[in-house]
């Protein structure tokens, strides 16, 4: 009876209410994030693990903008089913860049997070104008606007060094060039194609959406895609390195 | 005033600093508000003396309603649009044509905009609107402030405007039930923090001295939702005339953060909300107390306690470490008992008024809607577990069940709220209670088709993709599963449909209410007649 009567201080001051409140909301919050800041599991480096090359970031903004994440997920399960549906289980490591996460939660779609190297840039290029041109039973919308706009060059270095003020580990070196290495990646027969491949190692270079001209928002959604969980040399990796 | 004006002048020259078109129409529609805003003050100023409208007239409170009202005639017309948008995104999904091949009319742009009007702008807006009028009646004052509520009502759905058509623009986090860029969130915080001093305010002047169990719970949600929106969404911009950020928390850590906001969302934007409402009108319209005074205790501090916690079961099997899933999974089933611990006490408040469900449709549609809360909040948990959700994870099952809890519970405790509170607003009678009745069960049925198409083609589509053939291979390619849903999609459209057409019908008869006579001169027909 008498604990009842003790709950007329939060019914009858609304400042202790609100502070009750808060104290009981904190509690969840605090124990399930803050490990995750410095848990090995959760920050662990994986060899292969590089930041986006421009032209890649330029792709994944796109992907944002047009709510990919709603229909496509990028976080391979380790079910029997998924792994061999699509390729090895994700990382936590493989979206360590990722400012914001694109692990979605629906798959109206199929998993996109092994999709780099899976079909030639032709028929991505060809998919993303027309779906139905390729998968006629697809419900996927059509992007053909893709085809002529051209991507905006003229904030691509404050996009890197936005990304490096939120711990995105891009050198001085790598944002100086983010335009030069964003038309680079396009021209197979640059002189600066080596120099771009020491700043991103493993980066592909070519000519993404197969159409001369300007770097396009088709070029670099490609690019996107074509790079997605292609990074980590699972014949190399050592999962048991993780094991706690 | 003055800031108004300022302000003004600053989103003018931001506008015109502008990187990209979206950012560059935001803040010339900004100016132009702040410039709308400046003007409406100087009128008010010069219409009416320099002072406060009296707290107290005839010694009964002099209670602020123009405010409320401007919310819940947006809530009718943010619903409408809301619904008719999912029914387009809905149709999408059966007919993909219907995107046009149009950036702004394609599926990943429209989708945001139909969750956030929704939630947000149908949702929120019968929040503040009814929390302005419970905390209100139930402290037995005025509400604080005299520009301030005016300034939450029409800054939350200036907020709703921005993110809306940032949207179609291509403007967004691309975080769940977050989308908005980083303007659009710092203009909601400041709104926020408005509406928490006001509410606050209020409950400080009370007449009364309990705070009753409703604006508990309104002012968990005012509290935590603010808490969740500042957690979530730290970003950078790239350039301040730019619309484009990027999310301070990258990865694991982001995608904890945002199931840890997106289902506290739910938590507290739609359940500890709308339990508010249940918790006011449930027992005013049934005219008996609260069912039990100590389950609203329990109840009350173990749903926020528990809440919080359940966040990870959206992220089942993923990167994020085993331990922090199986907390999640925990605190998700522990959860069960809170929720159907209000469910009963809503449900129970009834009790010797059973036989008003047989003649007042309003009073059938808010049990209803509990009735939802409680099927929703056993399969919630029920997909939880981390068995269940490997099947149940990515696939439709998730979207049927967000809607028997969106279209069932707070579609319906909504409904059910606004046609008790539009009457009292404008002291009028509703129109009909026989088109209450058609609302009713046309949207029954609707919600009825809409998530057992949803069970149906979740289920199914869980099961092709980790179907195998007797050899040890997959059995289904992806596509063929996509195949599999077409008809389920039509039917979900249906529902929707039903839905839309049921809140058609509810808009149509709140219209004929505000523009019926008001209650009094009936009455005082009434009594000439009589004297005659």
């Amino acid at each position: 009876m008498s604990l009842w009567n003790r709950h007329k201080v939060f019914e009858k001051n609304s400042i202790i209410l609100i502070a009750g409140i808060l104290a009981v909301i904190a509690v969840g919050g605090l124990v399930e994030i803050t490990p995750l800041f410095y848990l090995k599991s959760t920050i662990e480096a994986v060899d292969g693990v590089r930041p986006y090359t421009p032209l890649e970031l330029a792709g994944r903004n796109i992907y944002v903008r047009e709510g990919c994440y709603l229909c496509h997920s990028q976080m391979i399960r380790p079910l029997r089913d998924e792994v061999e549906r699509y390729g090895h289980y994700s990382l936590a490591a493989e979206s360590m860049y990722d400012h914001p996460f694109q692990w979605g939660s629906k798959r109206t779609g199929p998993d996109l997070a092994r999709v780099g190297g899976k079909y030639s840039d032709e028929w991505h290029v060809t998919h993303l104008i027309n779906p139905r041109a390729i998968v006629p039973q697809s419900v996927m919308p059509g992007y053909p606007s893709l085809v002529n706009t051209e991507v905006d060059l003229t904030d691509m270095v404050a996009h890197l060094r936005t990304n490096r003020l939120i711990g995105v580990p891009y050198t001085e070196d790598q944002i100086k060039n983010a335009v030069a290495d964003l038309k680079t990646q396009l021209d197979p027969d640059s002189a600066n194609v080596e120099s771009f491949q020491k700043r991103y190692p493993k980066a592909a270079v070519r000519n993404f959406d197969g159409r001369a001209g300007n770097p396009t928002e088709l070029d670099a959604l490609v690019a996107y895609l074509q790079m997605l969980g292609t990074l980590i040399d699972f014949k190399l990796y050592d999962e048991k390195a993780n094991l706690r | 005033m003055s800031v108004f004006a300022v302000s003004a002048y600053v989103f003018f020259f931001a506008g015109a600093m502008g990187h990209d078109s979206a950012f560059t129409f935001h803040a010339l529609l900004a100016s132009a508000a702040s410039l709308a805003a400046a003007g409406v003050i100087l009128n008010r100023y010069y219409e009416r003396p320099a002072q406060l409208p009296p707290a107290q007239i005839n010694g009964r409170p002099n209670y602020n309603l123009g405010p409320i009202k401007f919310a819940s005639v947006l809530a009718m017309f943010w619903g409408i649009a809301g619904f008719s948008i999912g029914l387009l995104i809905a149709s999408q999904l059966a007919w993909p044509a219907l995107n046009f091949d149009l950036p702004w009319t394609s599926f990943g742009r429209l989708r945001p905009l139909h969750t956030s009007a929704v939630i947000f702008a149908f949702g929120g807006n019968v929040l503040i609107a009814t929390s302005f009028y419970v905390v209100q009646k139930t402290c037995r004052t005025r509400l604080a402030g005299d520009l301030a509520p005016w300034f939450v009502v029409v800054g939350y759905n200036f907020f709703i405007v921005i993110a809306g058509t940032g949207y179609l623009f291509g403007v967004t986090q691309s975080k769940e039930y977050a989308e908005p860029e980083w303007y659009a969130d710092l203009w909601l915080t400041i709104v926020w923090i408005t509406y928490l001093m006001v509410f606050l305010a209020t409950l400080l002047k009370r007449k009364e001295p309990h705070i009753f169990v409703a604006n508990w719970f309104y002012l968990a949600f005012i509290v935590t939702i603010a808490v969740l929106h500042l957690g979530n969404n730290p970003a950078l911009p790239v350039s301040v005339f730019g619309s484009k950020s990027y999310i301070a928390w990258g990865g694991v850590q982001d995608a904890m953060f945002q199931w840890w906001y997106g289902h506290n969302a739910v938590g507290f934007f739609l359940t500890a909300g709308f339990l508010a409402i249940m918790y006011y009108f449930i027992p005013k319209r049934a005219e008996r107390p609260v069912y039990s005074y100590r389950l609203s205790i329990i109840h009350f501090w173990a749903l926020i306690f528990l809440y919080i916690w359940a966040g990870p079961h959206h992220l089942h099997y993923t990167a994020l470490p085993d331990w922090t899933q199986t907390l999640g999974m925990t605190f998700s089933i522990m959860l069960w008992m809170p929720s159907w611990g209000g469910m009963i006490n809503g449900l129970m408040t009834l009790s010797g008024a059973w036989d008003k469900l047989r003649t007042d449709p309003v009073l059938r549609m808010l049990v209803v809607s509990v009735a939802f809360y409680g099927m929703a909040t056993f399969e919630g948990p029920t997909m939880a577990i981390k068995v269940v959700n490997s099947l149940s994870h990515y696939t439709d099952w998730t979207v049927g069940h967000v809607h028997s809890g969106a279209l069932g519970w707070v579609g319906f405790v909504s409904f059910g709220a606004l046609y008790c509170l539009i009457p009292w607003l404008w002291n009028r009678q509703l129109y009909s209670l026989k088109l209450v009745n058609w609302h009713f069960w046309i949207a029954t049925i609707g919600i009825v088709l809409y998530i057992s198409a949803m069970w149906v083609s979740g289920i199914l589509q869980g099961l092709m993709w980790r179907a195998y053939t007797s050899l040890g291979f997959l059995e289904y390619s992806f596509i063929e599963s996509v195949e599999a849903m077409h008809p389920f999609y039509i039917i979900r459209a249906a529902g929707g449909a039903l839905f839309l057409i049921g809140a058609l019908i509810m808009a149509a008869n709140l219209w004929m209410t505000v523009n019926a006579q008001e209650v009094d001169q009936i009455q005082d027909a009434r009594a000439l007649q009589v004297a005659e």
